[in-house]
């Protein structure tokens, strides 16, 4: 019932528009069209201006309400979201500045000379100057930013720092695991055909490679220590996904069959942000970027970042996958040898 | 010379009479159906493209439905969808197939034939003096692959497991294996299929156009003179039939991927318990290949609505383009620029990092040609004399939004904020109003503007009033905000943020959004109306009045209802460029005057 109301009077209003409509054209034909058109005019010269300036109202009056939920009023949590985010301030003046000049003149020129029975329009083809003028500005001022933009992209890509921690993430339909490398700092070789979640190898790790033996694997929260590099291997299971941290201003695809790497610096442990939010459920999440499939919106990870101390204290609870998956391989010893002899 | 030719016959209201003189007598299936006319071609492009555009719009409002309010439930979404909407919530992987096919149709259907399909066609000959193109009969197959694209993509919306769902990028693997998601199975195959048609269509309209811009002007319509639309649909043509064919062999391998076992995407893949036994394929590989169309496709979008917005702010501040010539050179740099792009898609795909500077570098390249046409714009405004008609007033909302949208791409094509900004709401607000609204503005000022020589009659001008100043102020109110939702990192493609600590709080920003998209959607019925009643009801263009804008381009001097052939005798010769507004005093001179004795140069 309700549905069909709503109908009813979006359709009554239709008519009533198309009525007006119709009626105005019989009414500017009896008025004489050219009066009518240049009423119609001065209307629709009104309506630029009055556009441009509560347009104008309107972005500070948006910028009011959306800014603090922007993340900009925060701030990046990690070294590199901070070069970031200034990046973001440099190019928010600059197109700033071009987008209010540019708009203005747009409006205030079509204000200005809408039609006027007293004003001849300026025969005005072209002028060099002024073209190359405003080829060589923007030239220029681009050039500063791709300058700018290049040193933190070559930065941001380089190798990780020596001193990061190794971190492997892999993403599947619709989640996030995790592994870390033991004391010997490696992780063990993975071959995708022995993954058998049944067998505890859920990411196929090749148990035959010594250095996967002390590998620990957790299911999407991470915790990491804050002022430490991090550096992440990102890998897929089955489609593109994409470790995306909003607070850290980076992310990196995760492409089955082909490795990608990302590394950053917390700088702010998940209790400070709380603090720092207002918002005492705040966590870091990991959200995937890439379209995955139907349960994507859902393909949630979480980050911890902690002191040392705590993160030693977590650590320490931790066992190593092989330690559980161990049984598998000595009831089928025989498979799982052969098909290690197979990879190899 | 021209006036006098023209009103020396008797002046022929129906066209059908005169047209047989030249051609075998017309049936009602070679003049509406299986037309060799352009006129006519174009007039189907034309309608088809609103229809899709129709359907399009509406997907948008139904997930913008779900976005907006994720807890409420809407029966009627149960009468249209079925089990696509139990209980009157949309099922997730039925919101994936909405997203996808909006970008579909939006970006191949309506705003690729839809737009440079129906204006190259009508324009091209019109504005160059030809009496067709230059194979009407190509032409006419053009449509028909489309119409057949067409009809494939929209049994594919009736599968039982649904249209492809998988983002109109359709990246393998999520598009390449059944096993990923339900729209990966048939719904994929068509939408492979129907594109395969829709690419022979653009190939054989882009040929066509460009062989007639290049071969069929007429006598003395040199190169310079063009009007900048013609200028610009060729440009479009030409990046169409060099990147069309790469896209047709991506979709070529995907199939290959699919159903012959090969792996040319698919590599190291355990899914839904199996594993796969491709090894060695790169789903980076088709990306390339994806966006190496993708990205020219942005302008083949968008080339257009630039050449009828010159066209429309010239003859309408009654004043010259500005810079001619620069706006010609800045179509070719944008041209030529656009093919080194595409990669900018790419950033976080783990591409090498030098090779990504190199895109960086001519993706912000690309904004200096846009900068110049931009101030071009600005300054033919300057100093006119403006006429505000409802095509008048897209164009300026067509500058408004390409400001607007292009300048935050400057913000994305810089690798190092890409790396935020990816693929999040930001980019939603980015190439919505670059390519998506500023895109439909240019044809809807195209439509307004030709309206009364495709059909012979005007549209309403008032109704065209309320639809541009609803449409405006709607399309910033729904996508200036989205900027804030991706400064904060909000994804794309979500069908829910109520679990996301870290977007939650967008929740009352959605629901206004959504709100606004609706009113939106429905002031477009404003315009379909417009257009489908004034096509039999609207006040007739009379000989009178038979150049309603006062254009110097030639498709004006026609008869009322051109016959197929266009002119009824000879084809006028052309003596001058296509902006002589406001020269000597004079409010324009046609480009059939010959240049008279005391005429000023310039």
């Amino acid at each position: 019932m309700n549905n069909f109301f709503i109908i009813a009077i979006v359709v009554l209003i239709f008519l009533v528009i198309f009525q007006i409509s119709k009626a105005s054209e019989y009414v500017s034909i009896l008025k004489g069209e050219e009066k009518s058109r240049k009423q119609n005019n001065k209307i629709n010269g009104f309506l630029m201006i009055a556009f441009l300036i509560l347009g104008l109202i309107g972005v500070w009056w948006c910028n009011d309400i959306l800014y603090p939920d922007s993340g900009l009023k925060v701030g990046a949590a990690s070294v590199e979201g901070k070069s970031i985010d200034e990046m973001l301030w440099i190019t928010i003046v600059i197109t700033g500045v071009v987008f209010f000049i540019t708009q203005i003149l747009l409006f205030w020129f079509a204000f200005r000379y809408q039609e006027n029975d007293k004003q001849k329009p300026l025969y005005y083809p072209h002028n060099n100057k002024l073209e190359i003028i405003w080829t060589a500005v923007p030239a220029i001022t681009l050039t500063v930013l791709v300058v700018f933009g290049l040193k933190y992209w070559f930065k941001f890509t380089a190798d990780a720092p020596k001193n990061a921690q190794l971190i492997e993430i892999t993403g599947h339909q619709f989640g996030w695991e995790i592994r870390y490398p033991g004391k010997d700092g490696m992780l063990g070789r993975k071959n995708y055909k022995l993954t058998d979640p049944a067998k505890s190898n859920s990411l196929g790790v090749d148990w035959a490679d010594a250095a996967s033996r002390d590998d620990v694997h957790v299911t999407t929260t991470m915790h990491v220590v804050v002022n430490k590099p991090v550096k992440l291997v990102i890998n897929s299971q089955d489609v593109i996904h994409d470790v995306g941290l909003p607070q850290f201003r980076l992310k990196m695809d995760a492409v089955p069959g082909i490795p990608t790497t990302l590394w950053f610096t917390p700088t702010i442990t998940t209790e400070d942000m709380q603090k720092k939010t207002g918002n005492p459920d705040f966590v870091y999440e990991i959200a995937c970027d890439q379209l995955c499939g139907k349960g994507h919106f859902t393909m949630r990870g979480v980050i911890i970042v902690e002191t040392q101390k705590e993160y030693n204290a977590w650590w320490i609870k931790q066992r190593p996958e092989y330690l559980k998956a161990k049984e598998f391989i000595t009831a089928s010893n025989a498979n799982s040898t052969k098909a290690v002899a197979l990879i190899r | 010379m021209n006036e006098e030719v023209l009103h020396k016959g008797p002046l022929v209201v129906h066209d059908t009479g005169h047209a047989n003189h030249e051609h075998p007598k017309q049936t009602f299936i070679t003049k509406y159906i299986f037309s060799q006319d352009h006129k006519m071609i174009s007039r189907q492009f034309l309608i088809t493209g609103i229809i899709w555009a129709f359907i399009g719009g509406f997907f948008s409002v139904v997930f913008r439905l779900q976005l907006g309010f994720p807890d409420k439930t809407f029966p009627f979404l149960e009468d249209i969808f079925g089990h696509w909407a139990t209980g009157g919530r949309l099922d997730t992987e039925f919101y994936y197939a909405l997203v996808t096919m909006h970008g579909t149709i939006l970006v191949f259907f309506v705003l690729t034939a839809g737009l440079s399909g129906t204006f190259s066609n009508f324009l091209i000959p019109l504005q160059v003096g030809a009496r067709d193109m230059a194979s009407p009969f190509l032409n006419m197959l053009s449509y028909w692959f489309f119409f057949s694209a067409s009809v494939v993509m929209f049994a594919s919306l009736f599968l039982q497991t649904g249209p492809a769902s998988g983002g109109w990028t359709i990246y393998p693997p999520l598009s390449a294996l059944g096993d990923a998601m339900d729209g990966s199975k048939t719904g994929m195959d068509c939408w492979l299929a129907s594109m395969g048609l829709f690419i022979v269509s653009q190939l054989l309209g882009g040929l066509n156009y460009i062989t007639t811009v290049l071969n069929m002007r007429t006598k003395g319509m040199y190169m310079t003179r063009l009007p900048l639309t013609i200028w610009a649909f060729l440009f479009t043509a030409i990046l169409g039939v060099l990147t069309f064919p790469v896209l047709l062999s991506a979709v070529v391998l995907l199939l290959f991927d699919r159903h012959l076992g090969t792996s040319f995407f698919l590599s190291d893949i355990f899914i839904n318990g199996k594993i796969l036994p491709n090894e060695g394929g790169s789903p980076i590989l088709f990306q390339h290949l994806f966006w190496f169309l993708g990205h020219p496709e942005v302008y083949i979008i968008a080339l257009p609505a630039m050449g009828i917005t010159s066209e429309v702010i010239s003859t309408n501040s009654r004043k010259p383009i500005f810079g001619y010539m620069a706006m010609v050179g800045s179509f070719f740099a944008i041209s030529s620029l656009s093919f080194l792009v595409w990669a900018h898609h790419m950033f976080v795909t783990g591409m090498n990092p030098f090779l990504g500077s190199f895109f960086v570098l001519f993706t912000l390249l690309i904004a200096v040609p846009s900068a110049i046409k931009v101030f071009n714009w600005l300054t033919t405004l300057w100093k006119g004399n403006i006429h505000f008609t409802p095509a008048m007033l897209f164009a300026i909302g067509f500058v408004s939004l390409f400001i607007s949208g292009g300048l935050t791409g400057i913000w994305l094509g810089n690798s190092a904020l890409d790396l935020h900004l990816h693929d999040t709401y930001f980019v939603i607000a980015h190439f919505h109003l670059v390519m998506g609204v500023a895109s439909m503005f240019g044809m809807f000022a195209g439509i307004y503007h030709w309206y009364p020589k495709m059909f012979g009659r005007f549209m309403n001008n008032t109704l065209a009033y309320i639809h541009f100043w609803i449409t405006f102020v709607g399309a910033y109110l729904i996508f200036w905000p989205m900027h804030y939702e991706g400064l904060a990192g909000m994804p794309r493609r979500y069908y829910d943020f109520s679990n996301w600590e870290s977007f939650k709080m967008f929740q009352g920003l959605n629901e206004f959004i959504s709100i606004v998209a609706i009113i939106v959607f429905v002031t477009q019925f404003l315009f379909i109306f417009n257009f489908f009643y004034s096509i039999y009801k609207g006040r007739r263009v009379t000989d009178r009045n038979k150049n309603p804008w006062g254009s110097t381009t030639m498709e004006w001097t026609t008869p009322v209802h051109p016959p197929h052939g266009n002119w009824e005798s000879e084809i006028p010769e052309v003596h001058r460029w296509a902006y002589d507004y406001g020269k000597d005093g004079r409010d324009f001179i046609p480009q059939t005057e010959p240049i008279g004795v005391n005429e000023s140069k310039h």
